[in-house]
């Protein structure tokens, strides 16, 4: 068995640093990016995450943990808020959250659901609902170097008008031979979908992922079933457990 | 930062205070049990299942899933939190403490300081000893009553509660002392070497 283990490092402090809001863009119906500038912004790798800090006027605070959906080349970070019913920071970040307001930010965090092109392909992204958006991070860095890594995005959502990035996604892919972009939708298909639907089983992954003897690099993220599924599926097919990174979106990621 | 930024409008929705004294900073009460895996959840087999103490290069203890079953059972209620904000309160656990294990490898004193626990999947995650002994530790085989469920750490995780839950290895398979503290794999990635919820250890340089 291979033991993950190496050596660590001995960093400072990750300091919280002041966001200012430069952008919101309306994703879906429950769904928005939030562009941020960050002074001193040390820069990312894509698949990273941050912790926000809100603090009310009361002085209450809470602390949640957002995947970055820009890639490194972007003056800007995006953060892709979907609006978790009963929430406490996600409803904020959707209705409340205006261009011009600032929070509290710190990172970049987490050094294993990485890709840069330097690690190369073919790569295999999973992706459930919002879980799109640390892929995002890596697909957009894929195209700002004009890669040509194999690769292949799997997407589920419920619906059509619930695909995040759609009109970006088809125009990346419109333009790069290397890049396929499939989408299932799990429960809602308008009429004359030609696209995929119900949930990505056994079949589908065997039919679009990259064959286990490519040795692909795997990323699956979304909602914690679809991360179970779809992992589960991709190691009965044959791939090396240690090749797929995962990222589950609990229930209560509020 | 000088001055921390006030989102106008933003107070909590929680329905009910937090109990005192029980939320470390920067977390929050769930209900749920949110799993969260750095890769695909392995599917371990009781029949095939071991569990291995490790000391100096050699093998200090070695149990099957019956002969594991068979040693003293403690349960455990205790609160539980997790780097990702979540902490869930009075959840109970059975299984082995360290103590007892420790015990019946016929080990009256930790050979070492510190462990790297190896986990099937090829996780780690590394604690200090005392962090282990006194009843603070176990590896927990049963959650709530029953046997604990493949995404949530089972046949067997370890379960060290007053630490960040990563810490709290699943699919644990292989207790290794060391005579000096070792990054594991979180650790290796950024995240605290140590992790302590209540002063907001979470990441490297914390």
């Amino acid at each position: 068995m291979t033991v993950i283990e190496a050596a660590g490092g001995t960093a400072r402090r990750l300091p919280w640093q002041r966001a200012s809001v430069r952008k919101i863009v309306v994703e879906t119906p429950r769904v928005k990016s939030v562009l941020l500038h960050v002074t001193d912004w040390l820069g990312h790798r894509s698949g990273q995450h941050v912790d926000i800090r809100l603090t009310g006027e009361d002085g209450y605070q809470a602390q949640r943990s957002y995947s970055i959906a820009s890639p490194p080349e972007d003056p800007l970070l995006a953060l892709t808020v979907e609006r978790v019913a009963n929430g406490e920071v996600s409803p904020y970040l959707i209705d409340d959250l205006r261009t011009g307001d600032q929070f509290e930010l710190r990172g970049p965090i987490g050094g294993y659901f990485v890709w840069t092109v330097a690690d190369g392909g073919p790569l295999c992204l999973m992706a459930g609902g919002s879980g799109i958006a640390p892929l995002m991070a890596m697909l957009r860095h894929r195209e700002r170097n004009a890669n040509r890594a194999p690769a292949v995005l799997l997407y589920s959502s419920r619906s059509l008008e619930d695909i995040i990035y759609r009109q970006e996604l088809d125009a990346m892919a419109e333009g790069d031979l290397g890049l396929r972009v499939v989408h299932t939708l799990t429960r809602e298909q308008p009429i004359g979908w030609t696209g995929h639907r119900g949930r990505i089983d056994r079949a589908l992954l065997a039919a679009i992922c990259f064959p286990a003897a490519q040795k692909p690099k795997i990323f699956v993220c979304g909602p914690t079933p679809f991360v179970e599924d779809v992992s589960r599926f991709l190691v009965e097919l044959g791939h090396d457990p240690l090749t797929i990174k995962t990222e589950r979106f609990g229930p209560s990621g509020a | 930062m000088d001055e921390t930024p006030i989102s106008r409008g933003f107070k909590s929705r929680r329905r009910q205070q937090d109990p005192k004294g029980r939320v470390p900073p920067g977390q929050y009460v769930t209900t749920d049990f949110p799993v969260l895996s750095a890769g695909p959840t392995p599917q371990i087999k009781v029949a095939d299942w071991t569990l291995a103490l490790q000391a100096g290069g050699s093998l200090a203890g070695k149990w099957s899933w019956q002969a594991f079953e068979a040693l003293p059972q403690t349960t455990l209620k205790t609160d539980i939190h997790c780097v990702t904000k979540w902490s869930k309160l009075d959840t109970t656990w059975q299984g082995v403490t360290f103590d007892d294990l420790l015990e019946a490898a016929g080990i009256p004193e930790p050979p070492l300081p510190y462990v790297m626990v190896h986990c099937y999947g090829g996780y780690t995650t590394n604690l200090p000893v005392a962090d282990l002994i006194g009843g603070k530790a176990m590896i927990a085989t049963r959650y709530d009553g029953l046997p604990i469920l493949p995404a949530h750490g089972g046949p067997a995780r370890l379960l060290v509660p007053h630490l960040y839950f990563w810490k709290s290895a699943k699919w644990v398979q292989r207790l290794r002392f060391m005579d000096k503290d070792q990054p594991g794999f979180w650790e290796s990635f950024g995240y605290h070497i140590y992790g302590d919820p209540w002063k907001e250890q979470r990441y490297d340089g914390d």
